[in-house]
């Protein structure tokens, strides 16, 4: 039975996480050197209209068509059978569509979060190949295994609120080891060396309002979860942003723009998975956190391993989301969301804690191979990384032909 | 007294500024410049328009040295600037006439040290 309410509210739940693409356009692009702004912006957008169709053409079957355990198959391709009745598997008051075109927001994200590991210095062909291969072979499983009828995480047990697993861990360890097989990027400094932080401070704004729709919107209903993961969103952004600034004055002597805006996407990112199921006051607490091991992960450990993640997409993605999926286990409460769990400090035992591990840890282990597999396929035939005299002048101009910025008029 | 103009790439200024402070060389200005060597410029399209032969950035330095500093401050430019590539760039020396310190009203030598 379809409801007018619930279908309003998760159509623009979708436009809002649409809408995250561009923010995480401009966040990225606002963080590199200015000769590499626009293909940042092109990645984050060509991903948009790639992914969109790749999507409603097979992406949305292989993810949630209800065939096995590990894949969707194709019985949904080209959104066959897919129409305005509601699934009831995945929800009963919305059309099975709107279901569709929400999750296909996520499905565009997702691989557009990676951009952050190796922005810079991939050629522009062999992103496209890398983000329609990654999306179908490690998104599309991956949603399966935890969102998709059936999935044989999701029949585990293993909870995942809005994609701390199938979004920020999968982007997160793609982008550490994407990072780690291109290289550094050459003749650098400093690093980052962001060209635009006021670039960077309006992307971070757009994606906080967009990931309203991400995590509310995942209730698929206008109900108290939606406003309960509302609630829980704002809180963990605000706490983050505060203990990232925090941690800063402390230990640099000075909070930065740049340091507040990173602490609220990794406590957006950090409290996605468990955003239904935790309390507000526990979302304070998992924000908190989220930054402090977010900036052990960017100020100490990256240092310290000397691999070139350019804009810290594992650091802030994959560390927030494999942490608010570990926390799920913890501050879960059935008194908040009755399709959920109690966590350990919640009435709980270790029970949940440990399948939550369980589901992280063989999602880590698939995308870690899937991602290698993928990369060093289309190096062998392709090559990925551009030619050292087209990274110096830029991957604007030499990949685009176009340049953001004109010195003269 | 010489006035050095350099005209570098701009991935190189690193490894400039890193060679001049080798040999004590620390009051530098720099400034972002558009240049057309013998190097062909790049091509642009704006909305299928093509646009050929436009300028690439470059980077301009300029540092003005004590005659006993000449020699230094050029060898190292070009240990840091030249990856042998078209495009590295031109330096060019200058006679100075006179330089001076604003803050104390110094002149010659001592004001530019």
């Amino acid at each position: 039975m379809i409801n007018s309410a619930d279908t309003v509210f998760v159509l623009l739940c979708a436009a809002l996480v649409m809408l995250m693409t561009p923010g995480l356009a401009l966040f990225y692009g606002g963080m590199v050197r200015r000769k590499n702004v626009l293909s940042v912006l092109m990645q984050c957008f060509f991903a948009l209209c790639l992914l969109s169709v790749q999507w409603m053409l097979f992406g949305y079957s292989l993810s949630f068509a209800p065939s096995n355990g590990f894949w969707g198959g194709f019985a949904w391709a080209g959104l066959n059978g897919v129409g305005m009745e509601p699934y009831a598997a995945y929800s009963s008051t919305i059309p099975h569509q709107a279901f569709m075109i929400f999750q296909a927001m996520f499905a565009v994200i997702t691989p557009a979060l990676i951009v952050g590991a190796f922005a810079e210095r991939m050629k522009f062909s062999s992103f496209i190949v890398f983000t329609l291969l990654w999306a179908t072979f490690v998104y599309a499983p991956v949603c399966h295994w935890v969102w998709g009828s059936g999935g044989w995480l999701k029949q585990l047990g293993v909870l995942d609120f809005a994609g701390g697993i199938v979004v920020h861990t999968t982007a997160g360890i793609a982008a550490l080891i994407t990072a780690v097989i291109i290289g550094k990027r050459k003749e650098l400094e400093h690093t980052p060396s962001p060209h635009n932080l006021p670039f960077v401070a309006i992307g971070t704004g757009l994606l906080w309002f967009g990931w309203f729709g991400f995590n509310a919107g995942s209730a698929l209903a206008a109900n108290g979860v939606a406003v309960n993961a509302f609630i829980t969103t704002n809180m963990a952004a605000a706490a983050a942003g505060l203990s990232w600034a925090i941690l800063e004055w402390i230990r640099n002597g000075k909070p930065t723009v740049f340091g507040i805006m990173t602490g609220m996407i990794a406590g957006l990112a950090t409290v996605t998975p468990g955003a239904g199921f935790v309390s507000p006051m526990s979302a304070l607490a998992i924000g908190l956190l989220a930054s402090i091991v977010c900036f052990i992960g960017v100020a100490l450990i990256k240092p310290r391993f000397n691999y070139d993640d350019t804009l810290d997409a594992f650091g802030v993605h994959g560390i927030g989301g494999i942490l608010g999926t570990i926390m799920v286990g913890l501050f879960a409460s059935k008194s908040i969301n009755s399709a959920g769990a109690d966590g350990l400090f919640f009435g709980g035992d270790v029970h949940q804690l440990l399948i939550q591990l369980l589901g992280v840890g063989v999602v880590v282990l698939y995308t870690a191979s899937a991602t290698w597999i993928i990369y060093k396929f289309i190096d062998i035939f392709w090559g990925v990384r551009v030619k050292e005299n087209e990274e110096f002048i830029g991957l604007d101009l030499t990949q685009h032909r176009e340049r953001a910025y004109t010195i003269i008029e | 007294m010489k006035l050095v103009i350099a005209i570098i790439q701009p991935h190189r200024l690193e490894q400039v500024k890193k060679e001049l402070y080798n040999v004590e060389v620390n009051l530098i200005t720099v400034s972002e410049v558009l240049g057309h060597g013998r190097q062909k410029g790049i091509t642009e399209v704006y909305r299928g328009v093509k646009e050929t032969g436009n300028l690439l950035r470059k980077i301009r330095l300029e540092i003005a040295v004590n005659d006993n500093f000449l020699d230094c401050t050029v060898k190292a430019i070009v240990k840091g600037a030249k990856t042998g590539a078209t495009g590295d760039g031109k330096i060019f020396v200058l006679d100075l006439q006179e330089c001076i310190r604003i803050r104390t009203e110094e002149t010659g030598s001592l004001a530019i040290g």
